[in-house]
C-alpha cells in the first residue's frame, strides 16, 4: 500500500494505546521499572516509557519466547501419549513504540525460522504480531543502525512508525494494510499531517563502518590473529546473544515429573563451550575465541552469504549489556580496516 | 498430531534390543501408526533425532538401510544423558523419531566404481546403512572393500554382520584393533586405522572412498587416501556435529554458510576444503 502520514497528540496516542488494549490486544510496551527500561506485557498508558534510548532486551520474544512450550507428552510402563498444543490459539501481540532497529529484526527472524522447513509455531506467533514503532530522536555511542543500513526513522519492520515531533505531537506513518486498519478503527485519534519533517527531529547516528567491506573482509578473515586479540576477555556469558534482537540460536529440552512433562525450545547461545561439544569430548569450537570469531562470522558473513540478510541491527544491546564491555562497534569498525589477504 | 508441527515426532515401538559391545545397542523401531511407517522414505547417509518422552532428543544417523523395509534402525553408545535414558527402554517401550534430514549419499553416481569403506569404532552404523544399501544392490558395484577398526576386538559392532561380510566371496573385508587391544585368537590386523589403510594400499582407480570415524582418525586418513592416488572429489565422509533441530535453525551444526544437518552430513573432501575446520 502507498504510506500515509498522519498527526497524533499524546492524549490521542494515550487513548489508541487502551482503545487497543481494551479490543483484547495483548500489549508489549516498555516500561522503567528496576533501573531498567523493559518491555511488559499490558501495561497502564500512563506507565510506558518515551523517554529511554534503548531497552535492556530486545522484543523477539514475541514471536520466539525464551521458552515455548513445543507438545506435552504423558507416559505410562508401555504407553505414551503426545498431547498437542494449539497455536491458533495465540493471541495477538502488540509491540508498542519498538524503536525500528527492533522491527527491522524481525525480518531476520521471519529468513531463519522459514527457510526450508517451515516452523508454523513461529508462524502462528508472527501472523498475530503488530508494530507501533516509535523513531529515535536520542542516540548513544552504542546505536550504530545506520552503518547496517537502517536509521533512526527507518520504516522496516512497522505497521505504523511514530514520530515524536518537538511540539509533542507524533507523526504517524501508516506503512502497512494492518496498520491502515488500526488506523482507520480509530480515525477519531488523527488528524491530518501539514507537511511535518521527521528527518528534522531523528537523532544524529553517524555512519561508523562500511557492512560491505566487513563482510568482504571476514570471507578471509577466519585465519586471523584479530579473534584471538579481541576476544581473550569474553568470559562466554552469552548474555549478547539474549540481549540480541536477531539471535536466534535455540536448544531443545525435556522437563517432566513422573512421566508428565513437556519438550520445549529454549534460547542458547553459540558462546557456550556446550553448544557444539560432541559426546565424544571432541569440540569443534574449543576455546572461547573460535566462539566469538562465529558470533561474528554469522551476523556478517555467513547470514549475508547464506541468508541475504545482515545478522545485526546496530542496536548496540550486545555492547551495553556485555559485562566485560567487549564492544561489538569497537570491533567492526577495526574488522573494516582489517587488511586480509586474500586465500 | 498436526503435521505442521515439525517438532512433534513419530512415535516408535521398540520391535527388538541387540547388544553389539560394551554399552552399545541397536534399536529395531516400527511405527506405531502403520500409515506413518508407510510414507517414511528415506535414502543412506540421512539421520534422524531420536527421543524418550522425559529423557530429551539425541541425533544419530538410520543405520538401517533403505532397501530393508518395515523397520528402521539405529545404534548408539551409553554415553550422555538422552543415550542413559534410551539404554533404559525395553523391548515394546516407545521411541520418539524426527527425520529424516540432511542429504544422502549418491550412490547412484558410485554405480560401476569400486567403493571402499573405512570406518572406525562407533563410526560403522552411520556407514552400514549405505554398506547394506550398495551391498543389496550388488551386481551395479564393481569390488566392495570395507576397513573397519575398533580399540579393541570386544569394541567391533555388528559383529554378527562382520562374519556375514567376511564369508561372502564378493566382500574384502579387513578388520583391524589398536595395539593392544587384540585378543589371543585375533585373526584380523593390529594397527591404527590409517596404518591398515596404507598396508591395505586399495587402488585409487575407479574408486569411491567412504569415511567416517573419530576425528583424528579421518585427520589421519584423508592424506593416506591422497597418497594412494584418491582425488578429493571421491572421499566421502559424513560429519558427526552435534545438532538439536535437524533442519537448519537451532545453529548449532553451522560450520562456515553450512548447515551440517542441511548441506550434509554427508560431504566430499573437495567440499570439506572449502569450509572452515569446525566440525
Amino acid at each position: 500500500m502507498i504510506p500515509e502520514k498522519k498527526i497524533i497528540d499524546r492524549v490521542a496516542l494515550d487513548k489508541l494505546y487502551e482503545s487497543l488494549k481494551a479490543a483484547g490486544n495483548k500489549m508489549f510496551a516498555p516500561v522503567f521499572r528496576n533501573e531498567q527500561t523493559n518491555f511488559e506485557y499490558n501495561p497502564a498508558a500512563t506507565e510506558i516509557s518515551y523517554s529511554h534510548i534503548q531497552t535492556t532486551q530486545s522484543v523477539k520474544n514475541t514471536v520466539f519466547p525464551k521458552i515455548e512450550n513445543l507438545f506435552r507428552f504423558e507416559s505410562s510402563q508401555k504407553s505414551v501419549e503426545l498431547v498437542q498444543i494449539d497455536f491458533t490459539k495465540v493471541p495477538r501481540v502488540i509491540v508498542w513504540n519498538a524503536h525500528p532497529c527492533d522491527a527491522a529484526a524481525f525480518s531476520a527472524l521471519d529468513s531463519v525460522f522459514n527457510w526450508d522447513y517451515v516452523d508454523e509455531i513461529y508462524n502462528a506467533r508472527r501472523e498475530k504480531l503488530v508494530v507501533i514503532g516509535m523513531s529515535c530522536i536520542r542516540a548513544d555511542e552504542n546505536c550504530f543502525c545506520t552503518s547496517v543500513d537502517l536509521g533512526p526513522g527507518a520504516v522496516k519492520g512497522s505497521d505504523i512508525l511514530l514520530t515524536p515531533l518537538a511540539n509533542g505531537k507524533f507523526i504517524a506513518e501508516i506503512l502497512t494494510d494492518l496498520g491502515k486498519s488500526i488506523a482507520d478503527e480509530n480515525a477519531s485519534l488523527f488528524t491530518a499531517s501539514n507537511g511535518e519533517n521527521k528527518e528534522e527531529v531523528l537523532a544524529k547516528v553517524e555512519k561508523q563502518f562500511s557492512h560491505e567491506k566487513v563482510t568482504e573482509n571476514l570471507k578471509n578473515g577466519f585465519e586471523n590473529s584479530f579473534w584471538h586479540e579481541f576476544s581473550l576477555r569474553c568470559i562466554g556469558c552469552g548474555a549478547c546473544a539474549y540481549v540480541c534482537p536477531i539471535c536466534t540460536c535455540f536448544d531443545i529440552q525435556d522437563e517432566s515429573k513422573a512421566g508428565k512433562g513437556r519438550r520445549l525450545r529454549c534460547w542458547d547461545s553459540c558462546g557456550f563451550g556446550m553448544f557444539t561439544l560432541h559426546t565424544s569430548g571432541h569440540n569443534p569450537r574449543e576455546v572461547q575465541s573460535q566462539r566469538w570469531r562465529q558470533r561474528l562470522m554469522h551476523k556478517f558473513s555467513y547470514q549475508p552469504d547464506r541468508n541475504e540478510f545482515i545478522g545485526c541491527v546496530g542496536c548496540g544491546r550486545c555492547s551495553r549489556a556485555c559485562p566485560v564491555d567487549m564492544n561489538i562497534l569497537e570491533q567492526l569498525v577495526e574488522l573494516e580496516k582489517l587488511e586480509i589477504a586474500a586465500k | 498430531m498436526s503435521p505442521s508441527n515439525i517438532y512433534v515426532p513419530y512415535l516408535m515401538e521398540i520391535e527388538t534390543i541387540t547388544e553389539e559391545a560394551p554399552e552399545v545397542r541397536t534399536f529395531r523401531l516400527k511405527f506405531k501408526n502403520q500409515e506413518e511407517g508407510e510414507n517414511f522414505k528415506f535414502s543412506a547417509g540421512q539421520f534422524a533425532e531420536y527421543s524418550v518422552m522425559g529423557g530429551g532428543e539425541s541425533t544419530f544417523c538410520i543405520a538401517s538401510a533403505p532397501t530393508r523395509k518395515g523397520y528402521l534402525e539405529c545404534t548408539f553408545r551409553k554415553t550422555g544423558r538422552v543415550t542413559n535414558a534410551l539404554s533404559k527402554l525395553e523391548v515394546g517401550d516407545t521411541v520418539g523419531l524426527r527425520g529424516p534430514y540432511g542429504n544422502v549419499f549418491p550412490i547412484e553416481e558410485w554405480e560401476g566404481k569400486n567403493l571402499l569403506y573405512i570406518a572406525g569404532g562407533i563410526a560403522l552404523p552411520p556407514m552400514r546403512c549405505v554398506i547394506w544399501n550398495t551391498i543389496d544392490k550388488r551386481e551395479k558395484y564393481k569390488d566392495i572393500t570395507i576397513v573397519y577398526g575398533a580399540r579393541t576386538v570386544n569394541d567391533l559392532v555388528y559383529k554378527n554382520e562382520l562374519k556375514e561380510w567376511e564369508e561372502r566371496p564378493d566382500i574384502n573385508l579387513i578388520t583391524t584393533v589398536d595395539p593392544g587391544g587384540q585378543t589371543p585368537d585375533w585373526k584380523g590386523e593390529v594397527g591404527f586405522v590409517p596404518t591398515i589403510v596404507d598396508k591395505v594400499a586399495p587402488n585409487a582407480e575407479n574408486t569411491i572412498a567412504i569415511v567416517c570415524g573419530p576425528p583424528i582418525m579421518i585427520k589421519f586418513t584423508f592424506p593416506v587416501l591422497k597418497k594412494l592416488g584418491f582425488s578429493d572429489e571421491n572421499i566421502f565422509t559424513t560429519l558427526e556435529n552435534r545438532m538439536k533441530c535437524g533442519f537448519g535453525k537451532c545453529g548449532r551444526c553451522n560450520v562456515g554458510k553450512y548447515y551440517v544437518c542441511k548441506d550434509g552430513p554427508v560431504f566430499t573432501l573437495s567440499e570439506l576444503n572449502k569450509m572452515p575446520a569446525e566440525y
